[in-house]
């Protein structure tokens, strides 16, 4: 008599009304629908130093601490890629300048890390656009090329002419007070990114860059100079990554050739396969699995490539659209039981 | 209005490797005027509107847009001082719903100046007038239209979504290359009031088409073009009885076949 007929209902319908820009929402369900997902993220990354260390040892704060940075290298690599068509593989070049402009500004002016790390970030982040400038009117696996030959360059040029310390690198930089200080800036700093980026990209000047990867000649007719907007994006992006070598280069309280290391390139790009493209969150999300899961396979010596390399491919065979792609699917799709 | 050159164009060459795409065209575009340009596949037309534009750099040849010297600039410049066109083959944002097309367009320093830094002054912000902009081209305001994504959109808004990409630059003069080609006769009927709305709003239209009975209809003159040379210019009657037109354009049996309205 009093059965209630039930049917299944998609979460997201009364959410998204009719456009992905508009939300209506009208329930504290609809609320937790929308903020869950971006409060575990939150959480979750500022818990990471108070779980893992005590769980695996002193060593692993390091390990999150590099997670991070890889973290920023990605976004900035995902940024580039799927928002503004630029594939870029300089994660090292910005890792490189951006930890010697560090290490020069802490030893030749004294400056502490507080003010080095933000003049590395935008001094850093002009020199690279600035060497990158020529480059921009390329476009796909040229544009490519020519990133990775600049760290090549860069690390050859420092060895031959035995600059900047030549291959003992420069030695005697600040580190950071204390490592919860160390692990919490950095952590901040790249949630920060994170947003800082996801918002951009649907402003009026990420429709910009959306716009230059999607059909530049249309920008153009549009009146606006698809040079200066790539020159925009890759100073966006290759400040991330010169945040990121500053901050190692006080993290190591050394800099040196190795920072040109191919590993910053080519981390961040297997973090976006895994993450999934275009999402952000993803590619972050890879970093934070994949380094630290190069760290744990270095008990197995050199077999670790091997494992590294099965990971890798298994996700490119059964999930070649990236975690985060899926799951943000899946999510959509969530069903509740509704009457009728 | 009318009465003062907006366009002129002078010994325009253009070749390709061996192919002579443009030779010597020079032609004038006076304010207010819808300006015709036909010929036949290959005669030059989308080329002549590249090398305007600055998509391509022409060998040789001046262009004065209202007097000032715009040959050999920059495509994103010369589209800032009001000289807009659309593209033959659609160039939208297919990953951006339609109405996000016309950000971009917004954001470009001419919209910006006269509209105001959030792109539309007293109007509201760039949505708001992006939306307004595809009202007036045809987008029905209160369905889901304008909210598609481009790449699920059919060829008729897509030529639509062309026209408000000019309109939201807030143009001075459009070059048009083929808005009705690929149309159903319907969707043409709806598009020429568009045009003749633009006309009388002041701006100065050059149409490139192959739909002449539409094209005569709105346009006041007419170049004809054939293997990069102009061949003939003037009022379309005048154009439509020259022998040279009938041979190598129309072919001379369907131009007898031709009547004109009015």
């Amino acid at each position: 008599m009093d059965k209630v007929e039930r049917r299944k209902e998609r979460i997201d319908r009364g959410i998204k009304v009719r456009t992905e820009g508009i939300y209506a929402v009208s329930s504290w369900q609809e609320v937790a629908y929308l903020v869950l997902p971006r409060l575990v993220l939150i959480v979750g990354l500022l818990l990471l130093p108070l779980i893992i260390p005590p769980l695996f040892g002193p060593y692993w704060k390091r390990v999150i601490s590099y997670a991070a940075i890889y973290g920023l290298l990605a976004l900035g690599f995902d940024f580039l890629a799927h928002f503004v068509g630029l594939v870029s593989l300089g994660g090292a070049f910005f890792i490189g300048v951006g930890g010697y402009t560090a290490a020069i500004l802490n030893i030749s002016l004294g400056l502490s890390p507080l003010f080095t790390i933000p003049m590395a970030t935008v001094g850093g982040a002009i020199i690279c656009t600035l060497l990158l400038l020529p480059a921009l009117p390329l476009r796909g696996v040229y544009f490519a090329i020519v990133t990775l030959m600049y760290p090549l360059a860069l690390m050859r040029i420092i060895e031959a002419l035995n600059i900047f310390g030549g291959t003992d690198g420069i030695l005697g930089v600040a580190g950071f007070p204390n490592t919860w200080i160390e692990q919490y800036l950095i952590i901040l700093i790249v949630i920060f990114a994170l947003f800082g980026l996801r918002r951009l990209v649907n402003e009026d000047i990420g429709l910009v860059f959306r716009g230059v990867k999607d059909n530049d000649q249309s920008v153009r007719a549009s009146g606006l100079s698809i040079t200066l907007y790539k020159a925009i994006a890759v100073f966006i992006a290759s400040g991330l990554g010169c945040l990121g070598g500053a901050y190692l280069a006080h993290i190591y309280m050394w800099s040196g050739i190795s920072q040109f290391a191919l590993d910053f390139s080519v981390i961040p790009i297997a973090a976006t396969v895994i993450g999934g493209g275009g999402t952000l969150v993803g590619p972050l999300l890879g970093c934070f699995f994949l380094v630290p899961i190069s760290e744990w396979l270095r008990t197995f010596g050199t077999l670790r490539i091997v494992f590294y390399s099965v990971i890798l491919m298994a996700f490119i065979m059964f999930r070649s659209e990236g975690v985060m792609v899926f799951a943000q699917r899946k999510y959509h799709q969530f069903q509740r039981w509704v009457k009728v | 209005m009318s009465g003062e050159n907006i366009l002129e164009v002078t010994d325009v060459c253009k070749s390709f490797g061996g192919v002579q795409a443009l030779l010597n065209v020079s032609f004038t575009i006076q304010q207010g005027d819808v300006f015709g340009i036909i010929g036949p596949n290959g005669s030059g037309k989308t080329t002549l509107i590249n090398c305007i534009t600055g998509f391509i750099k022409m060998n040789s040849g001046k262009i004065l847009y209202k007097g000032k010297d715009i040959s050999y600039k920059a495509p994103n410049q010369i589209a800032n001082l009001g000289l807009t066109r659309t593209f033959q083959i659609m160039r939208p944002y297919y990953s951006l719903p339609a109405y996000k097309n016309l950000i971009i367009p917004l954001f470009s320093p001419r919209a910006r100046r006269k509209g105001g830094w959030r792109g539309g002054g007293k109007l509201g912000d760039r949505g708001t007038v992006s939306i307004d902009i595809l009202e007036e081209i045809g987008f029905e305001r209160d369905s889901f239209v304008p909210y598609k994504l481009a790449s699920s959109l059919p060829t008729g808004y897509l030529k639509r979504l062309e026209l408000a990409r000019c309109l939201a630059l807030r143009p001075d003069l459009i070059l048009c290359d083929e808005v009705f080609s690929g149309l159903s006769m319907s969707e043409i009927a709806s598009m020429v009031p568009l045009i003749e709305k633009l006309q009388m709003d002041g701006i100065t239209l050059v149409m490139i088409e192959h739909r002449l009975r539409e094209l005569f209809r709105v346009a006041s003159r007419v170049m004809v073009l054939n293997f990069g040379e102009k061949l003939t210019e003037g009022i379309p009657e005048e154009v439509m009885q020259d022998e040279r037109v009938k041979e190598a354009y129309l072919g001379s049996e369907k131009l007898l076949d031709y009547k004109f309205e009015a």
